[in-house]
């Protein structure tokens, strides 16, 4: 059986490595390829070396992108992991209702982003009327919309795998420490966070790069106006790759850069949490 | 034996896939013209009129793709790439067919481009022809004349004229319009101007046609010719446009804070309702004053007057007429496509059931010869064009925005025109946005 298994492994990894290298290996290499050429259709181009690269420095553009996005993802990372852990720890003490409380949080998981941003936009909107302003008004106004319409669809994901992690936590440890006279403070920074290291490690990761790749919100909810201000990377890759004749190349550039960002930072934070959670 | 089963299998699906693959493509049927349709207001005329129309006369099927509105380049460039691309498409000047030189046919020898009137009228480089225009348009300041003349019916007006059509400067549009913004319980409007829409890919009637008003005064004091390009553009006339931007602003239907989220759709809807009396767009939007619900406006009170910003002499300027709709035929399909696509064309615009389509449905004020006087569209706002067109002693502004250097001038004008309204950029400002950002596109560019 054993043997055979191994004998056919090729044939039944073949279906799964085709779809790989047709929906992910094939265009991200010819992705950073097309970043060295100048084209209109991805079909033929003319090659210009390093100049796509230069071009989107051009103006300071993708910079302020970076920028609001850099804030944006460290104010939504903190928020969206302090929130899920309180709403957690909450909901894994047997309040009444529990299990329909976790239910409702996560629901907003499943809705698009695309729906999500049009239905904040309205209530966003509706909130703003009375001081006759829209959330396109001032940067600042779409900076928290979005900032809200992040937690709002991530709270509830981060929490189950905070409520998973609450409970896998040994009653004998919480009890020891309980008689050993830790109070609610010590037993929170002392016992809880050390034992929930692991998926903290996790969440941070998964909000970080979906801060960074945030798109369907973002075009939904301000499509980066007013001007570019409210414009993340993800958006303006877009934007540049379709809205600007002659830009396609650029767009592109712009997108393995974004890639290799987003890689580093995730890495380095997986690295630095990995280590600490050894320590712990 | 399980090794040449293995072998076996792993060999059908070597082969297999290309198979798979293959089949999978689209293969166009022999007689089929496939069009990519820009406008969207009149995707239905071409798809359920036109197609069933055009097959039955000549057997051969019409293929009608439309891109949503403001994502017709992006169409463009994913549909051309495909194995089975379109045979006609459109661009919108200069600019555009830049972008597309590697798709576009030589039209000189086609029967399309003989039809065409004014043949100067069609774009090209090195003489070949390769975009050819297919509708003129024109725009202004539309206005309700039921409601203006209720105003001048009032008994305490402020101004000495007695109809719409004695307005022929910005003073006296100011006028007006600053009277009737005091009188508007009376008039039983919210504003004289509907909303100026600024929302995501709503602000074009500023940034592209509004500047344009300026820029053609600016380009002809300077002596350069309708279409060339130039590095240097000053907005000399940007303290004029501030005038008429002005206006807009403080005279509107809407308060400035709340721009953002207007669309030109809303706009004209609130033109349609009776709850503005005038409206900035072109004789395209009559569809979207006839067609909506509880229309109000009776055809013949809408009028059209030309953009007055207050400049010396402009008693003598029409409308802005122009056009940025050319057809294209794509070189890289094969010849006979390209000559169903040029039969299409022919017949669209010269047999007599297409011309009926072209004045009755699609509202074109065409630029061929094969149209007869009462073979113009017949839609209120479309007269008017041609009204104005005709007017002795009034010169029509061109459409000198076909120069400007980029589409990313236009976002980053409209954008400071967006932060004028709310505040955050003064007027200097906006026009040092316009006049740097032109040079870095134009370096850009050329």
């Amino acid at each position: 059986m054993q043997k055979s298994i191994r004998r056919y492994a090729a044939l039944f990894v073949l279906p799964a490595l085709t779809c790989f290298f047709i929906a992910f290996l094939v265009p991200m290499i010819s992705g950073v390829i097309l970043s060295f050429f100048k084209f209109s259709t991805v079909l033929d181009g003319t090659f210009v070396g390093w100049q796509n690269y230069k071009l989107a420095f051009i103006n300071n553009e993708f910079a302020t992108s970076l920028w609001f996005n850099v804030r944006f993802t460290l104010v939504s990372v903190v928020t969206i992991n302090i929130g899920a852990f309180a709403l957690a720890m909450l909901l894994t003490r047997g309040l009444k209702g529990t299990n329909a409380f976790r239910t409702i949080f996560f629901m907003p998981n499943l809705i698009g982003g695309i729906v999500l941003g049009w239905i904040w936009q309205l209530i966003i909107n509706g909130f703003l009327l009375p001081k006759g302003v829209t959330i396109v008004t001032d940067p600042k106004y779409g900076f928290w919309g979005l900032v809200v319409l992040m937690n709002w669809q991530n709270i509830g994901y981060m929490m189950v795998i905070y409520i998973a992690a609450i409970q896998n936590i040994p009653v004998e440890l919480i009890e020891a420490a309980r008689i050993d006279g830790a109070g609610n403070k010590t037993m929170l920074t002392s016992v809880i966070l050390p034992s929930i290291a692991p998926s903290l490690t996790i969440c941070l990761f998964l909000t970080i790069t979906s801060g960074f790749r945030l798109f369907d919100q973002n075009l939904a909810l301000t499509a980066g106006d007013p001007g570019k201000q409210t414009e993340m990377l993800a958006l303006n890759i877009y934007n540049t790759f379709y809205r600007r004749t002659g830009f396609e190349g650029v767009g592109q550039a712009k997108a393995v850069i974004f890639t290799l960002l987003v890689a580093l930072i995730a890495l380095t934070q997986l690295a630095i949490s990995r280590s600490r959670e050894e320590e712990a | 034996m399980k090794k040449t089963l293995l072998l076996c299998m792993v060999a059908l699906m070597v082969v297999g896939s290309p198979l798979f693959a293959a089949g999978l493509q689209e293969t166009a049927p022999a007689k089929e013209v496939y069009f990519l349709n820009f406008k969207p207001e009149i995707a239905d005329v071409y798809e359920t009129k036109i197609a069933p129309v055009f097959e039955a006369e000549t057997g051969i099927k019409l293929k009608v793709v439309t891109a949503a509105s403001g994502t017709y380049a992006t169409t463009l460039k994913s549909e051309l790439a495909k194995s089975n691309p379109p045979v006609i498409f459109q661009t919108n000047g200069p600019m555009g067919l830049a972008g597309s030189l590697d798709y576009t046919a030589d039209l000189k020898n086609t029967n399309f481009y003989k039809i065409l009137s004014d043949k100067s009228m069609a774009l090209g480089e090195g003489g070949q022809v390769l975009a050819i225009p297919y509708a003129v348009e024109g725009y202004g300041i539309i206005y309700n004349d039921a409601i203006m003349r209720a105003y001048f019916a009032l008994p305490n007006k402020a101004v000495k004229i007695n109809s719409a059509d004695e307005i022929n400067n910005f003073a006296l549009l100011k006028a007006v319009v600053e009277d009737m913004q005091k009188n508007k319980a009376a008039l039983g409007i919210q504003g004289v101007f509907a909303s100026t829409s600024m929302a995501a890919g709503n602000d074009w009637r500023w940034q592209t046609h509004l500047v344009n008003v300026p820029l053609y005064y600016e380009l002809r004091s300077k002596g350069i010719p309708f279409g060339t390009k130039t590095r240097d553009f000053d907005f000399s006339y940007g303290p004029q446009m501030k005038n008429i931007w002005d206006l807009y602003l403080n005279n509107s239907t809407t308060a400035k804070g709340l721009l953002g989220a207007k669309s030109v759709d809303d706009a004209m809807a609130e033109f349609a309702l009776g709850q503005a009396a005038m409206v900035q767009n072109g004789n395209w939007g009559a569809s979207q004053i006839l067609g909506v619900k509880g229309n109000k406006v009776a055809d013949s009170d809408i009028k059209f007057m030309p953009i007055y910003i207050g400049v010396a002499g402009e008693e003598n300027i029409g409308l802005c007429v122009g056009t940025e709709n050319y057809l294209c035929i794509n070189k890289k399909v094969s010849a006979e496509q390209q000559a169903l696509g040029d039969q299409f064309l022919t017949w669209l615009f010269s047999s007599a059931s297409g011309k009926a389509f072209v004045k009755n449905d699609l509202m074109f004020i065409t630029p061929f010869n094969t149209f007869a006087e009462n073979e113009l569209p017949t839609d209120p706002l479309a007269k008017e064009v041609i009204r104005w067109m005709n007017k002795s002693g009034v010169t029509s502004v061109s459409w000198d925005f076909s120069v400007i250097p980029s589409e990313e001038w236009k976002t980053q004008f409209g954008a400071a025109l967006g932060d004028y309204i709310n505040g955050r950029k003064n007027w200097a400002e906006v026009s040092r946005v316009a006049t740097d950002v032109w040079k870095t596109e134009f370096d850009l560019s050329n």
